[in-house]
């Protein structure tokens, strides 16, 4: 049930992971958004304590991940961080120290706010605005995605967290994070565990996997 | 000696004989007793005088005292800090204080403390304080965030409470409890010269007449350890009730909120009154009133106002200010004006929709017609059909005069959090001590040493955390003294005092400049910029949101939206309930009553359909449509219960196969509605109201519904686990922003002990899912007779539960993989 799925987009094989991210078999590369890596953190500096065991599984699933595909680069497309550095991002870095053959990539989102020496000191490499692989674009905010643009490339972005609303007989309904997939873009689920939902509104020809507990589900 | 030989007696009494005034034979006990230092509880409705029983004591006993110099002597200190939970009521107040003094020629100075108070007459009160501080119980909290607050209190002589009745079953009554416990405590703690006496000041509470008025003194006095007594203002006044009608019962809606449809009927009584008070029960349908008043009689234009919780300050104090002066000739209200002084030229009140409750029926009848020997007259408007019932009920329970208690609330960790805050940025606080003062109150009476010491670790540790990656900063130790050093977190923690909280509250302003009130976010972030909307009685068309402030222009537009604001939804009370299934036996049967007439057509329909329930009956129904299976209940016991009830059922019908419902109720009964068939019947249904394993039950289903969550919202804003944020803050501030239900959702799967969430919990077990009552409830019901109908539509009684029953919460024993694949399923079929 929790196996990840299979996604073809323009010839490129994605594999979709409930886990909330996805892994893209030809470049071997990890593609996830959102982390808000020191949040928790951040909140308790400030004297609101949420418990930091979100953070702690949110690292926690990032390696189980790294050790399931084995990519050879990550590409986060924004939000990697939450706010200021503080203690929890040097124990990121800590992680990160211990594997300094994985290429790390970040398209910088609204949250990433650190300095350039930080990212620098970290490994990870900065791309302003959008990166483009392999004839794929990423960037943050899907909204900064100029739609009229003929035969651009295919993009992948995050940003705004996205959810799925079902409903059913009996005034019964549900939410989920979900991947939603056009003819143009991906939008990903928020990785971290500690962000809210953006409800999307599903058309036709269009694809939404909810992830419901440890599967993912194809919405229809 | 006798209080009638005393000198501040008989000064008193001479100014009154002077105004043609006489003392009332409870002021004049509670005059005595306060001048015996005693204290207690006023047990007098509004507008009998019942601030005189405590103020004109305070200025007998200061006379006494100061035989020689009573009238020169100047800067005495503070001597009365009365407590108000209006700060509308304060100036009302304020001005017959002082107009007290400046005739009997004392050297006292009235003071006001509330949200409007400027820094600088704040400053000049901590400096030189006056003799008489009203305040509401948020700035109370405010005073003791103050550096060396205890200066404050040495003269305190009297802490009055006044409407205690208003604050006691909720978390604004738990905040004067801890206020008072640290006052009371903190004047012994200070050392004094030689020649100054140390008096424990006297507590007395004021209250109009509640079903617990000796647990509300108990709770009053819990940090005196003293018994008290309480003085009964013996005053009767006869009340009468009026329906208005509508002239076709046939046509009258079995639910919603149509009454509007009646207004016209309400001119003539305005007309012929002097000033006429409206009561709406909620914000939102009190801006429709307003304005199909004004539409119904144009005339009325400058003679009607409006006046409700979220309206601009200032407009509601010339509202008020009007009311004295006889300006207005009708004021569209909400609870806003249940409280407090009373206005004299008030003659009528009209109660649109039910009021749900007795004692709240009452004390609004009583808003007309003060003087004494005069009849309070109250008309009351159903909003549909079936509320004509409820006044049958109603004029029964005066009858009987049926009046509920208010429960204190219990345990509210929330409120002591921010509390200790509070103290940790002014004086700091020493955790020993105050543990036994925390105690001695009637909310943590039932503490234990154990949740004291997770409340001191939350405080400065914060629950879970990584110790060498954490950072964690709030209260620290010093020497023993718990203290907020950090200036953030204290500038942050002031504006974050106050426990009545609701939605992020965003303040509306013209682009033109000036403020018109305020509005809930999650209403206003509907709309779309150019779209109206209709607020303080005016066409307001959004321009902006910009830094918590909803920037807006005046609209000549016809089509507008009216706010709902969510909280303030009241519950049908067990009392009411009781009396309205007795009522039940009156139906068709006993029809002198107008309301039950009323009502024959729409009975007669319910019995052809289905069934009338008796007082000894349940009824419950199983209807399908196009929507599902609905299976509806009537036990009449409230919206509370029935949440809970429902949620106990759905649990129980769950356990014998998996099923997703999805529930909604009102205060007559409640709903399961599901996708498949409910299997119940006349063969099964008495089991579902069995009393055996009750807590088990109860547990299991408060944990698989909303409720907890719901609970949450309010307990993780007072407790600090929100910041929402201060106008100008940039843009770093809103890192820190967070839902309630985002942070329920994250502690319940990474710190399911913290001791917020459990207070969540539990705050639904003591309110909701009260075991005593719903036991109560259930074995009525099991021994009741209970009939099941299988009506082939929807019947009178179910149509408003199903059209427009509140909060529909889900209850589910399906897995959540089968729930999603089962409605995709449906989708496709």
């Amino acid at each position: 049930m929790t196996a990840p799925i299979k996604h073809i987009i323009q010839n490129s094989t994605f594999w979709l992971s409930p886990h909330r991210c996805l892994y893209w078999e030809e470049e071997q590369a990890l593609i996830l958004s959102d982390l808000h890596f020191g949040k928790t953190g951040h909140f308790r500096k400030s004297g609101i304590p949420v418990p930091q065991n979100v953070f702690i599984e949110d690292l926690q699933r990032l390696m189980d991940q790294i050790a399931y595909f084995k990519p050879r680069q990550i590409i986060a497309v924004g939000d990697l961080f939450h706010s200021e550095a503080n203690k929890e991002l040097d124990l990121f870095v800590k992680w990160r120290n211990d594997f300094p053959e994985l290429v790390f990539i970040l398209v910088r989102g609204n949250h990433d706010i650190l300095s350039a020496e930080w990212y620098s000191k970290a490994g990870i490499q900065v791309q302003e605005g959008s990166y483009t692989l392999g004839g794929f674009d990423f960037l943050h905010d899907p909204a900064e995605v100029n739609m009229e643009t003929e035969g651009a490339n295919f993009i992948f972005s995050g940003h705004i967290h996205p959810g799925v609303h079902i409903s059913g007989l009996g005034k019964q309904s549900l939410q989920f994070p979900c991947y939603y997939i056009t003819s143009r873009l991906a939008i990903l689920p928020a990785f971290s565990k500690f962000s809210g939902l953006a409800i999307i509104k599903k058309k036709k020809y269009e694809t939404v996997y909810a992830i419901v507990n440890q599967s993912l589900v194809n919405i229809q | 000696m006798k209080l009638q030989q005393t000198q501040g007696y008989s000064i008193i009494t001479q100014w009154l004989t002077h105004k043609q005034f006489q003392p009332f034979a409870f002021q004049l006990e509670a005059w005595k007793n306060i001048n015996k230092g005693e204290s207690g509880l006023v047990n007098a409705p509004t507008g009998c005088g019942k601030t005189f029983s405590v103020y004109l004591g305070s200025l007998i006993q200061f006379i006494n005292e100061h035989p020689k110099d009573f009238n020169s002597k100047k800067n005495n200190g503070l001597q009365l800090l009365w407590i108000t939970p209006l700060r509308a009521l304060a100036k009302d107040i304020g001005r017959a204080m002082e107009e007290v003094i400046a005739e009997l020629g004392l050297q006292w100075r009235i003071g006001i403390r509330n949200g409007d108070t400027d820094t600088a007459e704040r400053q000049k009160q901590k400096r030189n304080m006056p003799e008489v501080l009203i305040i509401t119980p948020e700035s109370l909290h405010l005073l003791l965030a103050q550096k060396d607050y205890p200066e404050t209190f040495q003269t305190l002589r009297i802490i009055a409470v006044d409407e205690w009745h208003e604050l006691i079953g909720s978390k604004r009554g738990v905040q004067v409890e801890l206020a008072l416990s640290r006052i009371v405590n903190c004047k012994k703690s200070i050392e004094h010269g030689p020649s100054s006496i140390v008096h424990t000041p006297c507590i007395w509470g004021i209250s109009a007449t509640i079903g617990n008025l000796t647990e509300a003194k108990e709770v009053l006095l819990s940090p005196l350890k003293k018994e008290g007594i309480i003085i009964r203002a013996k005053i009767d006044k006869p009340i009468q009730v009026a329906s208005i009608l509508p002239d076709e019962i046939e046509k009258y809606p079995w639910s919603g909120h149509l009454g509007i449809r009646l207004a016209e009927k309400l001119i003539p009584i305005i007309e012929q009154s002097k000033t006429t008070l409206i009561f709406i029960n909620t914000r939102g349908m009190s801006e429709t009133w307003y304005q199909t008043l004004l539409t119904v009689a144009p005339q009325l234009a400058g003679a009607i106002a409006l006046h409700h919780g979220s309206i601009e300050q200032e407009l509601r104090l010339w509202v008020e200010e009007a009311l004295h002066t006889e300006k207005l000739k009708a004021v569209v209200c909400t609870s806003s004006l249940d409280l407090g002084v009373d206005f004299r030229p008030v003659d009528t009140v009209i109660q649109v929709g039910s009021p749900k409750g007795v004692a709240r029926f009452l004390q609004r009848a009583g808003r007309s017609g003060h003087r004494p020997g005069e009849i309070s007259k109250i008309y009351f408007l159903p909003t549909h059909s079936l509320e004509l019932l409820e006044v049958a009920a109603l004029k029964q329970a005066i009858k009987e005069t049926a009046i509920e208690s208010r429960e204190p609330m219990l345990l509210c960790f929330d409120v002591l959090l921010q509390f200790l805050c509070t103290l940790a940025i002014s004086d700091g606080f020493e955790a020993n001590n105050l543990y036994d003062e925390i105690k001695s109150t009637y909310c943590f009476a039932e503490m234990t040493e154990m949740e004291w010491q997770e409340i001191l670790l939350h405080l400065t540790i914060g629950g879970k955390a990584l110790q060498q990656y954490d950072e964690y900063k709030k209260v620290e130790i010093d020497n023993g003294i718990y203290r907020i050093t950090n200036r953030r977190i204290a500038m942050r923690h002031r504006m974050h005092i106050g426990t009545i909280v609701s939605d992020a509250m965003l303040k509306v302003k013209l682009m033109s400049g000036g403020y018109i009130g305020v509005i809930e976010e999650w209403f206003i972030s509907r709309l779309d910029p150019g779209e109206v909307f209709t607020l303080a009685g005016r066409n307001l068309e959004l321009v902006m949101i910009k830094d918590m402030t909803v920037l807006v222009r005046k609209s000549s537009s016809k089509k507008s939206k009216v706010p709902s604001w969510m909280g303030g939804r009241m519950s049908l009370t067990a009392n009411l309930g009781k009396i309205l299934r007795e009522t039940f036996n009156k139906v068709l049967i006993d029809e002198r009553e107008i309301e039950l007439k009323s009502l024959h057509s729409l009975f007669l329909l319910q019995q052809e359909l289905s069934h009338i329930p008796r007082a000894n009956e349940l009824l419950v129904e199983q209807i399908e449509d196009k929507n599902g299976y609905h299976l509806l209940v009537y036990p009449f016991e409230g919206r509370q219960v029935h949440e809970a009830m429902s949620a106990i059922m759905a649990y129980r019908i769950g356990q014998q196969l998996p099923i997703t419902f999805s529930i909604s109720m009102n205060d007559y009964g409640f709903e399961l509605l599901s996708d498949q068939p409910i299997p119940v019947d006349d063969s099964n249904v008495r089991e579902l109201f069995t009393t055996e394993n009750l807590l088990l039950d109860i547990q299991k289903s408060m944990n698989s519904t909303e409720m907890a969550r719901r609970k949450f919202r309010d307990i993780a804003v007072i407790g600090g686990l929100i910041f929402q944020g201060m106008p100008g803050e940039k843009k770093k501030a809103r890192h820190l922003q967070s839902s309630a239900s985002l942070l329920f959702k994250v502690f319940e799967e990474y710190d399911p002990n913290n001791i917020l969430l459990r207070q969540a919990y539990h705050e639904v077990l003591m309110q909701q899912m009260d075991e005593v009552r719903l036991r109560n409830a259930l074995n009525r019901i099991y021994h009741s007779n209970i009939i099941v109908t299988f009506p082939q539509k929807l019947t009178p009684l179910s149509f408003p539960i199903i059209v427009d029953g509140l909060s529909r919460i889900n209850l589910s024993s399906e897995k959540l993989e089968d729930r999603v694949r089962k409605m995709q399923l449906q989708l496709e079929g």
